[in-house]
């Protein structure tokens, strides 16, 4: 089952920056059928379309503190399973597993990047913005990755939140 | 407003930054970068503070910190800032093996060569085992294969393992 349903056409939103309130805020449980959903589903991915480099984006890095999020690992070379575009309502880590360390930027904390541990293998489970039905995506290395960092958006964790160490934030070198 | 370059160095004990802190609040001093660590449990601290105040007042403020004679504070007046130079891409440059002389000033000579910047440093010895860690920013010009082949070479010299490898982060 593809993992983008139909969607309305969507909008480039603002992102939200840290400090934000909101970026550590829990988000709530959505109804997947709500249309609005759909029309959330389809901003989030126009707007992460539109961040040069960008993977992945939840809803409350654009100040919606609703239980969605886009994805997109297409052509990343640390990827390996790839399930394309996707977005996903109220999702859930079902198992987690063979965890590495990798570095993370976050849209949301433009300036730092940070080591976290991530789990490599993944099992997540949610619903399709729009017609609801529910679907699991099984994954690996970087789509894993960009998943577990988009779940803790919903969760109000930054990756500031899960860094290895106290040595282990750094400055994000914007290079070109 | 003045930046201040303040460095902290001496025996480590416990409260030693809420000391430090406390005596910049004092001063409305505003705490920006800062870096702490402990070396052979020599506790080393460098903070950047801004505070509307003269050097002289900032010394004096943390002066009690030296009464016992096992810490020693400096306070310099920095630049807001500098030039910096251009980034270049992130790379992690890690260097073990049996301890010598001259393994930190061989290794980060081949960086400078090859245009390559610091950007983090920490090295430890434990036992006879020398350990190098270092983020290195290498500008879009530089010729990654051969800095790699002249580490290796360099390593071999001096009997240590060496390894280069790019630490890009990803957007998400
Ligand atoms: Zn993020």
């Amino acid at each position: 089952m593809s993992l983008l349903p139909p969607l309305p056409e969507g909008q480039v939103l603002a992102i939200v920056r840290a400090p934000e309130r909101g970026l550590s805020t829990r988000s709530a449980e959505v109804d997947p059928r709500d249309p609005a959903v759909a029309q959330l589903a389809a901003d989030l991915l126009a707007t992460q379309r539109g961040a040069a480099g960008c993977v992945g984006l939840a809803a409350p890095q654009v100040g919606v503190g609703l239980r969605v999020f886009s994805l997109d690992v297409t052509g990343h070379p640390k990827a390996r399973a790839c399930h394309g575009a996707l977005v996903l309502a109220n999702p859930v880590i079902v198992t987690a597993s063979r965890w590495e360390r990798g570095r993370e930027g976050c849209l949301s904390v433009p300036d730092l990047t940070g080591d976290v541990k991530r789990a490599t293998r993944l099992l997540v489970s949610g619903s399709l913005p729009g017609s609801g039905a529910p679907v699991t995506v099984e994954t690996d290395a970087f789509e894993a990755r960009a998943l577990q960092h988009e779940i803790d958006h919903l969760d109000g964790l930054l990756f500031l939140d899960r860094v290895a160490g106290a040595h282990a934030v750094h400055a994000r070198k914007v290079y070109l | 407003m003045t930046l201040f370059a303040v460095t902290v160095i001496g025996n480590d004990r416990p409260g030693i930054i809420a000391d430090t802190t406390a005596a910049l609040a004092r001063l409305g001093g505003n705490l920006e970068d800062s870096t702490m660590t402990i070396l052979r449990g020599h506790f080393a601290m460098v903070l950047l503070v801004s505070a509307d105040a003269a050097r002289s007042d900032v010394e004096s403020g943390l002066s009690p910190l030296e009464d016992d004679g096992t810490l020693l504070v400096s306070v310099r007046e920095v630049p807001q800032e500098y030039d910096v130079a251009a980034p270049g891409a992130p790379y992690l440059l890690s260097v073990h093996g049996a301890d010598r002389p001259g393994i930190v000033s061989a290794i980060t000579a081949e960086v400078a060569g090859a245009g390559g910047n610091v950007t983090d440093l920490s090295t430890r010895l434990t036992g006879d085992l020398y350990v190098l860690l270092a983020e290195v920013d290498l500008p879009g010009s530089a010729d990654v294969e051969g800095l790699s082949r002249r580490l290796r070479e360099v390593a071999d010299g001096l009997g240590v393992d060496v390894s280069l490898r790019p630490v890009d982060s990803d957007l998400m």
